[in-house]
């Protein structure tokens, strides 16, 4: 298969994704209900996106002192509790994982 | 224009100086969402980065990886495609998981499209085709706050072209650097990505309600990992939304999410 056929395919199914909700939900409007679930929406899903990643080492739960992304993701959630700052915690939280790794280096 | 984007997010950065919160005029709406949006894109460099690089060493060319971000512009997806394809998976598969993954815009077009229902239609094909995790967290911050300014689809789009532009950059510095670079998601750096939503989510964790979604939506995607084509994310984003809509009538008194 050609690898432009892939992206043109992969393109579309994204749109599928990103255009037809916002065009039909715009012209009519959703329930009061459904409009207070959506409030959830960001936290669910960067919840979901993140756990796995940060708790999960070959489809098992690490909670090991080496387990350096679990570390460094404890320290990003605290600074950016007490900061509030997106860049401090990106920047500080990227630094803790290469340290710690280098620690714990073989 | 990216340029005047950049420079002013920085001189912002640097001097703290007190911006309107209430854009007034398109250009400055168009101006706030970029500038608000500057610190995702810096967590979006070592993403995109590894993503070029990734892409070239898995069997793709370079204008191959270049047109995925350019066309596709989904970065989670992006990385599971490459890691697809270099393990050989037939491109109805790809294709289908790339749908898959990418369902959570349908929860986020569901989020802004009441904030946009007085636009022009034409208007919602660029603000869709470029919708993204990071945008929409922006976005949709900006939309809940209370004030009435008729630009907020400027503000919108100034994000959007941001990391769009930043993508297209980080990118090619990917592709470039694929070729010097051995293994690089070793280099650790697809981490990024975890900071920046850390970051993106820790904010937001405002009252009992909102914490409770993250914990059940992060327990169930513990649980639900398993699933083919990352089906869990899904599933465990439904379940989290759920846990919060619950816990808002147990404790309706406390503050809510953003």
């Amino acid at each position: 298969m050609n690898e432009f056929l892939l992206v043109a395919g992969m393109a579309l199914a994204t749109m599928a994704t990103r255009i037809p909700v916002l065009w039909w939900l715009s012209l009519h409007l959703l329930s009061p209900g459904i409009a207070r679930a959506l409030k959830y929406v960001p936290l669910a899903v960067l919840s979901a996106i993140i756990a796995p990643i940060v708790l999960l080492s070959d489809g098992k739960l690490a909670f090991q002192v080496d387990n350096a992304p679990l570390i460094a993701s404890l320290v990003a959630i605290f600074i950016s509790w007490r900061t509030r700052s997106l860049l401090l915690t990106i920047l500080l939280g990227m630094a803790v994982l290469l340290g710690w790794r280098a620690l714990f280096a073989p | 224009m990216r340029c005047e984007f950049v420079v002013g997010s920085l001189i912002h950065l640097m001097t703290n100086l007190p911006v309107p919160s209430t854009p007034d005029s398109p250009r400055a709406a168009l101006i706030a969402g970029a500038r608000d949006t500057f610190p995702l894109l810096v967590g979006a460099w070592p993403f995109g980065v590894i993503f070029g690089a990734l892409a070239v060493t898995s069997g793709f060319s370079p204008w191959g990886a270049a047109a995925m971000s350019a066309f596709v512009f989904a970065g989670s997806a992006q990385f599971i495609a490459v890691g697809l394809s270099a393990a050989s998976t037939p491109a109805a598969v790809i294709i289908l998981t790339t749908f898959i993954v990418n369902l959570r815009h349908m929860l986020y077009s569901a989020t802004l499209a009441p904030h946009l229902n007085r636009l022009p239609r034409g208007w919602l094909l660029p603000l869709g085709f470029w919708l993204t995790d990071e945008s929409f967290v922006v976005a949709a911050k900006h939309f809940t706050e209370a004030d009435q300014s008729p630009h907020k689809h400027w503000y919108l789009l100034g994000s959007e072209f941001a990391m769009y532009a930043n993508w297209q950059l980080v990118t090619w510095i990917g592709i470039l650097a694929g070729q010097a670079i051995q293994d690089p998601r070793s280099w650790g750096l697809d981490f990024a990505m975890v900071v920046t939503f850390i970051g993106m989510l820790v904010p937001l964790v405002k009252g009992r309600p909102a914490l409770a979604a993250v914990l059940i939506a992060g327990g169930a995607a513990l649980l639900t990992y398993g699933l083919p084509n990352q089906l869990g994310l899904l599933l465990a984003a439904l379940f989290g939304i759920a846990a919060g809509v619950l816990a808002e009538r147990i404790w309706p008194t406390t503050e809510s999410a953003a």
